[in-house]
This record gives C-alpha cells, sequence and structure tokens, in this order.
C-alpha cells in the first residue's frame, strides 16, 4: 500500500447538524462529538427558539427541545458551550428569522467570557428569504427581515470580521421540490437582494465593499444526481464569479470565490430499508467533494435514520465516519481539479448556467426576489417542480430503491432495538426548560430588563442597527421571547402567499391516471352519499414550518374532488378545533415533522371534542416512528402517513375510506 | 345504509338566534346538505329563522373584484375594525371550483388569508366552493348568508369578480363593495364590460402605490353614468391599503351610510325582498327549468307569490317546489329521466 502524500489539501470543516432536549444535554453530545474528530459545532435550535417564543409561550407547547436545542436567554448559551473555548471553535448555527438575537447571545457571551468577538468564527445561516419558500420559520414581513439580515451583515463585517453573518440557501430551496437551474437561479437572486440592501443602507463604505461580498456564503443541498450537482456548484462558482465582478466591482479574484457548506440531500432519504440511505448520502457527498474547484468548506451529513426520526449518538458517529473515510483514507485531496477539461462536464455547466440566467432575469423582471416572493411567483414554481417529482416517483420513472421498485426486504436489524433504531428526546425537557426560564426571570434585574427592551424597540423604529441594542439585551438577561415580542410589536408578523394556488395545468394530474378517475368518482359518489361535497381541512399544529407536504396533499385531493381548506403553518389546536366547526370538514388533516405529535394531536383531539367534534375523523401525516403512530391510533386517530406512504393517490383511497367509515358506509377498499 | 342524524330544526334555530357557534356550523351544514330529509329541514330552519325582522337585522356587505385585488386582505383589516367596536362578524368566502371533469375540487385558501392570528369568538368564517357555478356565486350562498343575518351584525360575502358574480352578488348583498387594483387591465376591462352600474362602492386598494392608484380612482369615478337600481346614491370611490391600515375607516363608514341611506329610504326590506324572490325564481328554474317554472304559474306569478309574503320566502320556495314536483308526477307520464330522478329521491330518502 503506498502511503499518502503529504501535501495533501486541508479537508473540509466536519460537522454534525446536532441539539435536543436542553442545553446542557446538548453540550455533552457536542463534546463526545468534538472528540470523535468533529472539527466544527453546527447547532439544530428548537422551533420556538427559531420562531421567537419562550418555552412557556402556549404555541410551544410540545416542541420544546424537540427539532434541537432550547435557548431561552444568555444562561442556556452559556450552557451550551459550557466547556467549549469560543475563539477556538467554528460554530454554524441554523438560525433565521432570530439569527440576530443567537448572535447577541453568542456574542454577549464572549465578552462575558473576557473573549474579543473579532477572534470569534462561525456561520449565522440568517437566510430569512428562503424561509418564506421552504421550511417556514419566519417572523416578520420581507422588508423587515431583509434589514435585519441587512443590520447583522454591517455588524459583523466591521466588529467579528471572521464572521459568516448570512448563508445563502439553495439548500431548502431542493427541499421543496427545486431544479438545480431554479436553486441557481433563487439563490444567486436572492445573494443579489441582500448585497443591494446592505449597499443602500449606507453603513459601509464603498471601498471596503469588497470585504462584505466576501463575507457572503452559501448554504446548498446535493441530490442523488451527483453528476449534475457536481456541475450545479461548479456553475455556481462560475457565475458568483461573474456576478460580483461585473455587479458589485470586486476587482481581487479571492473575494470572489464562491464559499459554501452543505448538508446533502435529506428529501431522497427513505423510510423503507433505511440502510440504503447510507449509500445514497456517500455519494451526495462525492457531488460536493470530487471537484477542487468546487468543493465544500464545510460538510454536514445526515444521519441514515433520518426519515425515521431523530438519530442516536451512535447514527451520528457514523455519519462523521463518512467524512473521515472520505477525507483521510481515499486520495481524493492529492489532486488538482479532476474535471478540468472534461468537455461533457463543461457542457452541462454550461447549460444550467445558461438556464439559470434566463431564470435570473425572468425574477429581475418582476422587481427581484422579494416581489417574487410576495407575488406567489417562486412558490407556485417551486410547488409545481415538486409535484413534477412526486409524479415521476408515482409513475415510476423516478426510481427509488426500496420504495418504488425492489421493495422486498428481510428485515432489518438496526431498526429492530428496544429503541426502534431512534432517539427519543427526553419528555421532561420541556417541563425542565420552563422551569429554568421562570428561574431565570425572576433571578434578573428587571430595570435593566425594561431598559434594554425599550432599546431594542427604539432601535427597530429608528433604523439604528439592531445589533449593539440587541447584544445588550442579551446582557441584561433578556429571553429569545421577549426579544421576538419586541420586534413583533414594531415589524408586525407575515403571512406569505401559499404556492397551493398554482398555476400548473390541472388536467396534468398526479399518479396513475385510471386510479385518479377510480379516486374522483369515489370521492363524487361519497360525497354525494353524505349530501355534500367532500370537505377537507388540512393544516399544521405547532411551529414546524415545513408546509411541503400539506401543500401537496392539499393540490392532491383538490385534484381529486375535495373542497379543500388550507389553513396554513403555527396553527394552536384550539384554531385548528375552531376551523374544523366553522368550516363543517368531513375530515381534519394534520402534517408534524417537528417530532411533537403526540402533545400536539392529543391537544387537537381534545378541543375537538370540546366542540362535539369528536365524530370528526382526524389523520396525521409527519415524520411519525412506527410505535408512535400505534399510540396515536389508540388515542382515536384514524389514518397516520409517513415517507413510505409516497403514494398519494392511495392515501386518498384511504382517506376516502376513513370518511365512509365514520359516517356509517362501507370501505372501497385499495386502489387498482 | 345509516344516514347521519340530521338536526332538529326549530331548537337549531333557537340556537343560532343565541349566537352558538356550533349551531350556526351545523345549520350551515344542513343548508348544503343535498339530500331529500335534508332539503326539508333546511327548509324548516330557514321558516324557523325568518320573521319581519329579517328584513332589517344586520347588514349583508359582498366584496367582489379581480384575483389579486387584496380583497382577503382587505376584509381582514375591516374585520379587525369591526371586532374593535364589539360588532360580530361572519364571512362567507368563495374560491372557484375545478370544472367537473376535472374532478370539481376546489382549494379554499381566503380562510388563511383572511384570519387574525389570534382566537376570536366573535368570528366565523365558512369558505365555499363555487361549484358549477361558471363564473358565479354558488347557489348555496343566497340560505347561507341569510342564516348567518340572523347572529351576526356584518355578514361578509367574498368573491372573486369574474363578470357573472358581480351579477349575482348584486343579487343577495345589501352593499356591494367593488375592490380594485391599480394599474391593472383587470380594472380598464371592468369598466368597459357595462356592469360598473353593480357596485355600491368603490375601493381602490394598494394606495400605498400612490399616482397608479390615484389614476385608477379617477378612472372609475370618469366612468359612464349609471342608470342605477338605487336611486340617489352616490357612488363614492375610495382609496385604501389593505397592508398599511389606511383609509379602512373611512371605507367602514361608507359601508354604513350606505345601510342607512337604503334604511332611510325604506330600500332595505324591499331589496332584501326583492334578492330573495331573484334567488328563490333562480334556484326553481336551476331544479325544474322554465317548464317547471311555468307548472308554478310562470315567473311573473312566482315573483307575485314571493313578494306578497315577504317574510316567508324560504317556506314559500319549499310549498313552491313540493307543488311543482307533485305537478311533475301526476301530470306527466313520467320520463325515463325524470323517474330515474324521482327513484333518486326515494332511495336517498
Amino acid at each position: 500500500m503506498v502511503a499518502a502524500r503529504k501535501n495533501r489539501d486541508q479537508p473540509w470543516l466536519m460537522r454534525t447538524y446536532s441539539g435536543h432536549s436542553s442545553a446542557k444535554a446538548s453540550n455533552t453530545l457536542y463534546r463526545t462529538n468534538l472528540a470523535k474528530g468533529q472539527t466544527g459545532l453546527s447547532v439544530a435550535f428548537d422551533l420556538p427558539t427559531q420562531t421567537g417564543y419562550d418555552a412557556d409561550s402556549p404555541l410551544a407547547k410540545g416542541e420544546v427541545g424537540k427539532v434541537g436545542v432550547p435557548i431561552s436567554h444568555i444562561e442556556d448559551m452559556d450552557q451550551l458551550f459550557d466547556q467549549i473555548p469560543l475563539d477556538q471553535m467554528n460554530t454554524s448555527m441554523t438560525i433565521n428569522a432570530t439569527a440576530a438575537w443567537l448572535l447577541s447571545l453568542y456574542i454577549g457571551l464572549a465578552q462575558r467570557r473576557g473573549i474579543d468577538p473579532t477572534r470569534l468564527s462561525g456561520t449565522t445561516q440568517n437566510d430569512i428569504i428562503k424561509e418564506y419558500l421552504s421550511r417556514g420559520t419566519y417572523i416578520y414581513p420581507p422588508g423587515a427581515s431583509m434589514r435585519l439580515i441587512a443590520d447583522t451583515i454591517n455588524y459583523t463585517v466591521k466588529h467579528v470580521p471572521k464572521w459568516n453573518p448570512t448563508n445563502i440557501c439553495s439548500y431548502h430551496l431542493q427541499e421543496a421540490g427545486a431544479t438545480p437551474v431554479q436553486e441557481l437561479a433563487y439563490a444567486l437572486c436572492t445573494a443579489m437582494a441582500v448585497l443591494d440592501r446592505v449597499k443602500a443602507s449606507g453603513e459601509i463604505k464603498p471601498e471596503a465593499f469588497p470585504q462584505v461580498v466576501e463575507r457572503i456564503s452559501f448554504f446548498v443541498n446535493a441530490g442523488m444526481r451527483f453528476v449534475e450537482e457536481c456541475c450545479k456548484l461548479r456553475a455556481f462558482g462560475e457565475m458568483w464569479d461573474e456576478l460580483t465582478l461585473t455587479r458589485y466591482k470586486v476587482e481581487d479574484p479571492r473575494l470572489r470565490r464562491f464559499r459554501y457548506g452543505v448538508q446533502v440531500n435529506s428529501l431522497g432519504l427513505t423510510e423503507a430499508q433505511p440502510e440504503n440511505n447510507v449509500q445514497r448520502i456517500v455519494l451526495e457527498m462525492l457531488a460536493v467533494t470530487l471537484s477542487k474547484r468546487a468543493r465544500a468548506r464545510a460538510i454536514q451529513l445526515p444521519a441514515w435514520n433520518e426519515a425515521m426520526g431523530l438519530p442516536r449518538p451512535w447514527d451520528q458517529q457514523w455519519a462523521l465516519r463518512m467524512q473521515q473515510v472520505m477525507a483521510f483514507e481515499t486520495d481524493l485531496l492529492e489532486y488538482e481539479d479532476i474535471f478540468d477539461g472534461s468537455p461533457v462536464i463543461a457542457a452541462k455547466v454550461k447549460a444550467l448556467i445558461e438556464g439559470a440566467k434566463r431564470e435570473i432575469e425572468n425574477v429581475e423582471a418582476q422587481g427581484g426576489i422579494i416581489a417574487a416572493i410576495e407575488s406567489g411567483y417562486v412558490k407556485r414554481e417551486l410547488v409545481g417542480s415538486h409535484m413534477n417529482r412526486l409524479r415521476a416517483i408515482e409513475s415510476g420513472d423516478l426510481k427509488i430503491i426500496g420504495v418504488n421498485c425492489f421493495q422486498e426486504t428481510a428485515e432489518s436489524p438496526l431498526t429492530v432495538g428496544s429503541d426502534g433504531g431512534i432517539m427519543k428526546t427526553d419528555p421532561a425537557a420541556e417541563r425542565e426548560q420552563i422551569e429554568r426560564l421562570q428561574a431565570h426571570r425572576r433571578s434578573r434585574n428587571d430595570s435593566e430588563v425594561r431598559a434594554a427592551l425599550q432599546g431594542l424597540t427604539d432601535a427597530a423604529k429608528s433604523g439604528e442597527n439592531i445589533m449593539p441594542s440587541s447584544i445588550r439585551c442579551a446582557l441584561a438577561g433578556v429571553s429569545t421571547g421577549e426579544w421576538g415580542d419586541s420586534l413583533r410589536g414594531v415589524f408586525g408578523e407575515f403571512r406569505p402567499p401559499t404556492g397551493i394556488d398554482i398555476a400548473i395545468d390541472s388536467r396534468e394530474v398526479l399518479g396513475k391516471k385510471d386510479q385518479v378517475t377510480d379516486l374522483r368518482e369515489r370521492v363524487a359518489n361519497t360525497g354525494n352519499a353524505l349530501g355534500r361535497p367532500l370537505k377537507l381541512l388540512v393544516g399544521k399544529p405547532g411551529l414546524d414550518g415545513h408546509s411541503n407536504g400539506a401543500e401537496q396533499i392539499s393540490v392532491k385531493a383538490r385534484d381529486v374532488g375535495f373542497e379543500v381548506v388550507y389553513d396554513g403553518i403555527r396553527l394552536t389546536p384550539q384554531q385548528i378545533a375552531q376551523a374544523a366547526q366553522e368550516e363543517g370538514v368531513h375530515v381534519v388533516g394534520l402534517s408534524i415533522l417537528s417530532g411533537s405529535h403526540m402533545e400536539l394531536v392529543e391537544s387537537v383531539l381534545q378541543e375537538l371534542r370540546l366542540r362535539d367534534l369528536a365524530s370528526v375523523p382526524v389523520i396525521a401525516g409527519g415524520i411519525i416512528p412506527r410505535e408512535d403512530a400505534e399510540r396515536l391510533m389508540a388515542l382515536g386517530v384514524r389514518a397516520v402517513y409517513t415517507p413510505k406512504d409516497f403514494s398519494l393517490n392511495a392515501i386518498m383511497g384511504d382517506i376516502v375510506d376513513v370518511i365512509r367509515e365514520c359516517n356509517g358506509l362501507d370501505r372501497i377498499g385499495l386502489l387498482h | 345504509m345509516t344516514s347521519p342524524t340530521l338536526p332538529d330544526p326549530e331548537q337549531l334555530a333557537a340556537r343560532i338566534l343565541r349566537g352558538e357557534r356550533a349551531a350556526v356550523a351545523s345549520g350551515l351544514n344542513l343548508l348544503d346538505n343535498k339530500l331529500a330529509e335534508a332539503r326539508n329541514r333546511s327548509a324548516r330552519l330557514l321558516a324557523a329563522l325568518s320573521g319581519e325582522r329579517w328584513l332589517s337585522r344586520g347588514h349583508l356587505i359582498g366584496v367582489t373584484g379581480p384575483p389579486g385585488a387584496g380583497k382577503s386582505s382587505l376584509v381582514s383589516a375591516m374585520i379587525r375594525e369591526w371586532r374593535l367596536s364589539g360588532k360580530t362578524v361572519g364571512v362567507l368566502a368563495v374560491d372557484p371550483s375545478s370544472r367537473p371533469e376535472l374532478g370539481g375540487g376546489a382549494l379554499l385558501g381566503d380562510r388563511i388569508r383572511i384570519k387574525n392570528s389570534s382566537h376570536d369568538e366573535g368570528l366565523f368564517i365558512r369558505s365555499l366552493a363555487s361549484r358549477n357555478q361558471l363564473g358565479g356565486v354558488a347557489t348555496e350562498v343566497w340560505p347561507m348568508s341569510w342564516l348567518m343575518l340572523a347572529c351576526f351584525d356584518i355578514v361578509i360575502i367574498e368573491t372573486v369578480g369574474v363578470g357573472q358574480t358581480e351579477i349575482d352578488i348584486a343579487e343577495i348583498g345589501d352593499t356591494v363593495c367593488y375592490v380594485a387594483q391599480p394599474a391593472s387591465g383587470d380594472t380598464i376591462q371592468y369598466l368597459k364590460s357595462g356592469i360598473i352600474e353593480i357596485p355600491d362602492i368603490f375601493a381602490v386598494n394598494k394606495c400605498d402605490l400612490g399616482a397608479p392608484a390615484r389614476k385608477t380612482a379617477s378612472e372609475i369615478g370618469r366612468s359612464a353614468p349609471r342608470h342605477d337600481r338605487r336611486e340617489n346614491w352616490d357612488y363614492p370611490v375610495c382609496l385604501v391599503s389593505a397592508t398599511m391600515n389606511t383609509g379602512i375607516r373611512q371605507l367602514q363608514e361608507h359601508c354604513e351610510r350606505h345601510r342607512e341611506f337604503l334604511a332611510n329610504a325604506g330600500l332595505l326590506g324591499k331589496l332584501r325582498t326583492r334578492h330573495q324572490s331573484a334567488w328563490v325564481v333562480r334556484l326553481l328554474k336551476e331544479e325544474f327549468g322554465t317548464f317547471g317554472l311555468e307548472l308554478a304559474g310562470g315567473r311573473a306569478v312566482v315573483g307575485e307569490r314571493l313578494r306578497e309574503n315577504p317574510s316567508s320566502q324560504f317556506a314559500e320556495y319549499e310549498r313552491l317546489r313540493q307543488h311543482i314536483l307533485s305537478r311533475f308526477m301526476s301530470v306527466n307520464q313520467p320520463s325515463s329521466l325524470t323517474k330515474k330522478e324521482h327513484l333518486d329521491e326515494q332511495t336517498i330518502v
């Protein structure tokens, strides 16, 4: 065996997206991961923290510590980084609407520990624009969100120069269905909107503007079509280089480099035969590592069991080891770019660039990305692309091993353990976090808190940079909910277009045609038998904003003849029950991906009973482990759909049967 | 087959008059139900809710306009004001259905656009699909809006305006408000289409755009002279912005002023009676055709009979239906088609 060459390239930063239950539990996990050779941290925050609510807010019920760590105030931040030297760590925070706040807590903590903020390095995701299109953790209207992004950039460029204040995300666009061309176009449009906004703020001198451009980094996705994905990243690099030179006159080529971090695709991970996800993840990683010219700066890989629930420490270790094997065992890092000069790659890159430029022109002609989001255009395009993908899966044109082909499998030893192959969050976490928060509120100096919040409100109103007053709030012990509410008071809250009123040709329906005809008959006949057309309410309780699934179900149900009331995201159980009553629906569909399905579904059922609507069937969909699905059914839920139920036609047929059964009609049974 | 138990109409009516939300919801479900037994009970429900007071109570406001004009946001802003002043509001939000051969389904998205984030017991929203009323207002809107009038201070019917809708909505609303979108072809088309005499109030939304909004307002103001159904009303054209929350109060004052105008001129009861008659005729014609209407004595006679009994039109409607049905069955040897329909009625019962 030949020994590895000495002058290898430095590997990328290796991270695992993690955080759960509490700051203390997450800190333990971080230190374990670092001991295993992880070189950076990637903090996952829970939904109340991401959407600016305190753990004891009614909307936070069931969500505390579920999809990430709850950070309610500076003491939580201190505990999260206990024994972790902030000046030596590279910390990435997946935080958007409240990014300015979490960054303030981080800076405030550094100050308290006597660390000069200029030595801090890391990234705040802080791309609130894509939150309106996917993911859904926006709070404020687009104008205010742009201002918050610009404020953090303006502040960090001067005071925390090694920080990446924003990570423009094409990642979530792909999760929402974007094609590579759409990813390129919308991410670059967003970057332009951000840079234009910073420029217009006038806080940065023109000669310092190239430093702002340099600090803009990206967060991308890599799917299974790894050759195309590799070309997409080369296209990103070329387009960014050109754009920053021509539009922003950045002369130094080093400042024009396309810097990106990556999390490979989660959309394509399957619940069926989940072990196959391991090879999917490795192949996806090739796209962002093979080409030196377009190699990622930081990589975080999902765990094999992400479609089933929360990964355990061992699952995260496995994901980390994939990166380490790639970086340290292979000869990948010994070569210059291996694709330079390939006519096949060059042609594909050129085609992607041409397509993306056309779409960029299209968006610019509509007044830029913000206008195109506000008009609903971008969301419609994404929902359309996502439908095309689902259609291809149902028809079998897009093959997914173990899902729509090669379904035969032996029982997996990976999932038979008593934990079902996933981790459970600590059920006491929510109560403990609330107690901790309430104790913190009692211990702080109220007049300091009031003064700090007044300063924040004043800054929000006057247009002064939000960061200094936010850091003062952090040091005074202000809570995440108080920060969020103060700005809600000034900026208001935003509800974006849903994209379900899509303009795509509704004659081209999803799935097998004869099945659709059959379904339409079933829906119509059942409606006639019950006296009125079948009506379905679709809503997302809790704070989880991943609305793609709910939207696809809504569109599909419409196509087979349901009258669908789409009630959107961030609803309390009370609001859902009230909507079910006012709308007189035959069935209520809940979509929950945050892991808080037990608490939320139970509350919805209870609210329905309070309104004498116990007879209205409830169905649930999302990332719901089998064991929980059984418990939900025992509570009275009539059906649970998880990622393994990929056929929307089959789901629709089942919903019709659920309605029939609840109204004393016979089930019709499976579609042919 | 067991059919779900249907509520007792008279008891339900009493609960609706007390403003019980659950009763309002099940009343609306009943009115939507096409089974024969449900139709009987619907007629009894509406009869139990009727009466003289019905001709003067509440305010029924139709809001229409082209897609994208911001109707839902505007309605939402108005609701906020009404709720602040303590008025209860019921909303019927109508969205289009896809064509029957495409499944006839509908995505009802107005609820998410209208509602405020907080829980509110004084606001009730029911979304409706336009069903097969091509471009028009679902027939269910008529009885449903009248049910809502029995228990809410303000009842709003929101529809997308595409020609026929304005005509339909003018046959329901006491006040019709047209929401115009600045600098859009829709409004120009609308001005040309000759149905500009339908609305009572024009609201040009998005006035924060400035000049284009003012231009649209003046175009509407200068439009052709109208021979109106409601004389001596001065058609206000107001500039509003739902997102900036400007002009909302003034728009509401125009609505209130219009209702006062109708009431003072003694037109409100007459208008509602006329609207009801028109809908009864329309429904009968839809169900039985011109021939069926002839069996009941013809359009003029039916209209006359309804006007004579302004406070019990629903009962009258059901009597006319039964009358036509019995004439169909006794006078004619049933053709295979009517026989089949008749059988369907029987099996459904």
